[in-house]
């Protein structure tokens, strides 16, 4: 295949490259003889570490997206974005309520949003950031939990807010009051903790335990399977 | 990028046999068929991949040759260089690393009284949890016990594993879903309240509790958030660079390097939890990885090099569905939960193979098998080889919307590159994803170094020698939480002697009698290099090779 690649131009920091097409900015960047330190993480799309500003050349607007999965485009502009200041608030998640106004009271800025919409447009995973921003105000916790749960903290709503806002940590405070207060409890678990620390399976266990790893294997493999589905 | 026009012939008959196979169910093996199939193609049984350490604690034992490279490496600091009396951080309890096994043993050395200090390579959270997708494993159901989860895991490590460690797994794991969901962790749930479990390959029940497909990132956020509410002391891209031990043998702080200055920091701490986590960037055999940037095996040199012995450390996981197309996305990772949720694996001709939800080395190996002992795979335009993983099978049996629902990370990561999974079928190819060994470790993370505890991927033991989905993001909480726990507990008696980098100095003497001082690199790795230079870089490299006492990072 390498008679088809095709070269694509880019701009590092505003300096000119050329790099075979399909590369990933973060890809780019290594052809390009960089070797990152930071910016760099879990290059799967799940850290946020490595949040990417560009632009085309023709094309002022600035974009967003994640250096690991984003590909190159021709005439692209490259800038990352490894660190960016942003205020988190420190809390004792036991002594707070699961409600808007305690959000509110933790995080008093949040009031300050204008609803001007530049978080979503800079939300590399297109969630709805100003839309989860008024359901806080509205107090719908539950809401600000579905709509910001995909969320991986690479702190492009932050750094775009022109109100000095940190989207991002306020969705965090809300999903933990969700995860702690509001989401229905589990019987079945409470009932196995409760047996587990009555030693209900210790003798049995135990058994498992002497057996030699023939008796263990043999055990496995005659044991039941529920289905999976 | 959709999926080229070469490829539509064998997307037909993926689509054309899907009727016929969503009432095909495919026996699972028995150990008669499994152990052949393992011997042939998985990755562990490729000989000339592997050789024998000659120095350390686990000398005669045999591991990847890349590993064994640093393991036997040079060290990075030479003791006369570098002065112990010069402290600059003074703690009970050092944590290094910050996934899920470092955040779990600060916060809860933390809450047992002790000063707790974190170093970690890259920033909080930059670790192999936040990329953990499908679940993690407890047996809270009615139908299950942990009883059925203890001989799940330890046939899925085919017998070895330590039995100490594989109880401690199993009695902790509900209520380390509980504390996790006491912290504010949002479990997939039923209306009732009742956890919504999925199964898993060589799991007997449904047992795996998820955050969508997001369920590490859902916990390394909470994790992280708890402990920086906590006021803990860290350090991000500050890796350890050699443990110090005092002149009684016991592991009393470690060498850390700032990577941006190269700067050194000596921290003198009563106890050293090692939480590094694992080492896929070192690609055995090619392979490319699930694992995040700093995956160098840091954590194992260091604890080697400090006199642990090290277990089980010649069998990595390859998870069977990592995505080969398209390339920008090679090697990541592809859930699990895809097959939990019905897709099966299907080679070019439309075929299965394999039941699907068989432990990984055994799924994995007959994927290798398809494309490399049967000619039934599908070559990528870059020439890799993959089979097709069947996704759209899941809104089949389970309803439309419920990809969506369940595996909204999947969609998006291919949707980027034009290929909706909803509708046509992904390609996989194993990816390097796990070390199933590590540091020999006791039930409350004591290593057999006094001093030094260890907990997640770089411990060793709890796994055997095939770890099982889902026991990894539980395993991280639960040696994690012991491990914190049993150090801040430790540090309570504890004294610290006169710190010392003799072992270091004893070290270099021991690769020098060897004869292989010359030959081996610098190790710790720190990070892998995919910088490509307009000369022979690895070649340069090597000639330079650091004397002791350069810390060169980049």
């Amino acid at each position: 295949m390498t008679e088809q690649t095709k070269i694509v131009d880019i701009y590092i920091m505003g300096k000119h490259y050329q790099v075979p097409e399909g590369l990933t900015i973060m890809t780019a960047l290594e052809y390009c003889g960089y070797r990152l330190v930071r910016g760099c993480g879990c290059r799967a799309g799940f850290c946020g570490a490595c949040a990417t500003v560009y632009n085309l050349k023709d094309d002022p607007q600035l974009k967003f997206d994640l250096a690991c999965q984003k590909t190159v485009e021709q005439d692209m502009y490259l800038a990352q974005i490894p660190f960016f200041p942003a205020a988190k608030a420190t809390y004792d998640i036991e002594k707070l309520e699961p409600t808007g106004e305690q959000v509110l009271a933790v995080y008093p800025l949040i009031e300050k949003c204008f609803g001007c919409n530049t978080c979503t447009k800079a939300c590399p995973q297109e969630l709805e950031v100003m839309w989860y921003m008024s359901d806080i105000l509205r107090g719908d916790i539950p809401e600000v939990m579905n709509k910001s749960f995909d969320c991986v903290m690479c702190g492009l709503c932050a750094a775009r807010c022109p109100q000095g806002l940190v989207p991002y940590n306020y969705a965090l405070l809300s999903r933990r009051l969700y995860g702690k207060y509001l989401a229905p409890r589990s019987k079945h678990l409470e009932d196995r903790i409760a047996e587990i620390n009555a030693n209900k399976f210790d003798a049995d266990i135990e058994k498992l335990k002497k057996m030699d790893k023939k008796e263990i294997q043999k055990k496995y493999q005659t044991r039941d399977i529920e289905a999976a589905y | 990028m959709p999926y080229p026009a070469y490829m539509e012939g064998s997307i037909k008959k993926v689509e054309a046999t899907r009727e016929k196979r969503l009432k095909e169910t495919f026996a699972r093996l028995t150990d008669e068929q499994k152990n052949p199939l393992l011997e042939e193609f998985h990755p562990d049984f490729i000989k000339e991949a592997m050789r024998e350490l000659v120095v350390g604690p686990s000398k005669g034992g045999r591991a990847p040759l890349e590993l064994v490279d640093l393991l036997e490496g040079n060290a990075r600091v030479d003791p006369d260089k570098i002065d112990l009396n010069k402290i600059d951080y003074d703690v009970d309890v050092l944590i290094l690393g910050f996934g899920g096994a470092g955040a779990s043993a600060a916060i809860m050395a933390h809450q047992g009284g002790a000063k707790v200090m974190v170093a970690t390579k890259l920033r909080l959270g930059d670790a192999n949890t936040v990329g953990a997708q499908a679940g993690t494993q407890a047996a809270d159901r009615p139908e299950d016990s942990p009883i059925m989860h203890y001989i799940d895991t330890m046939g899925g490590g085919h017998g070895d594993n330590l039995p100490d460690l594989v109880e401690a797994l199993v009695k902790d794991a509900p209520s380390a879903i509980k504390w996790l969901e006491d912290l504010g962790v949002c479990w997939d749930k039923n209306p009732d309240g009742s956890m919504h479990e999925l199964s898993g390959g060589g799991a007997s029940r449904l047992r795996l509790h998820s955050c969508r497909d997001y369920t590490g990132l859902e916990e390394m956020r909470v994790l992280r958030d708890e402990f920086r509410n906590r006021k803990i002391d860290f350090l991000e891209y500050s890796p350890a660079i050699e443990l110090i031990i005092d002149d009684r043998g016991k592991v009393s702080g470690a060498v850390l390097v700032n990577m941006e200055t190269n700067e050194l920091t000596i921290v003198r701490a009563k106890a050293v939890v090692m939480a590094t986590g694992g080492m896929g960037r070192l690609h055995f055999q090619g392979f490319p990885t699930t694992n995040h940037y700093g995956a160098t095996a840091d954590g194992l040199v260091l604890a080697y090099r400090a006199g642990a012995e090290l277990i089980f450390i010649d069998t990595m996981q390859y998870h069977p569905t990592g995505a080969v197309y398209p390339v920008q996305i090679l090697g990541q990772l592809v859930t699990e939960k895809v097959r939990a949720l019905g897709a099966q694996l299907a080679n070019s001709e439309g075929e299965q193979f394999i039941m699907p939800l068989e432990p990984r080395d055994v799924v994995a190996s007959s994927i290798i098998r398809e494309c490399r002992g049967r000619n039934k795979g599908i070559k990528t335009p870059h020439g890799e080889f993959g089979v097709w993983l069947d996704s759209p099978m899941i809104d089949l049996i389970r309803g439309e919307g419920t990809i969506a629902r369940e595996i909204p990370a999947m969609v998006r990561q291919f949707g980027r590159y034009d290929i909706n999974i909803i509708k046509e079928p992904m390609l996989i190819y194993p990816t390097l994803h796990y070390q199933n060994g590590g540091i020999k470790m006791a039930a409350d993370g004591a290593t057999t170094v006094p001093g030094l505890f260890a907990a997640g991927e770089v411990g060793g033991g709890v796994h055997g020698r095939n770890r099982l989905i889902g026991n990894s993001t539980l395993d991280i909480f639960v040696f994690g939480r012991r491990a914190g726990t049993a150090a801040a507990n430790y540090v309570k008696t504890a004294k610290v002697g006169k710190l010392t980098l003799e072992h270091v100095r004893r070290w270099q003497k021991e690769l020098a009698k060897a004869g292989i001082a010359k030959s081996r690199p610098i190790s710790p790795r720190l990070l892998p290099d995919y910088a490509r230079q307009p000369y022979d870089y690895l070649a340069e490299y090597a000639k330079e090779m650091l004397e002791p006492g350069q810390i060169k990072v980049a």
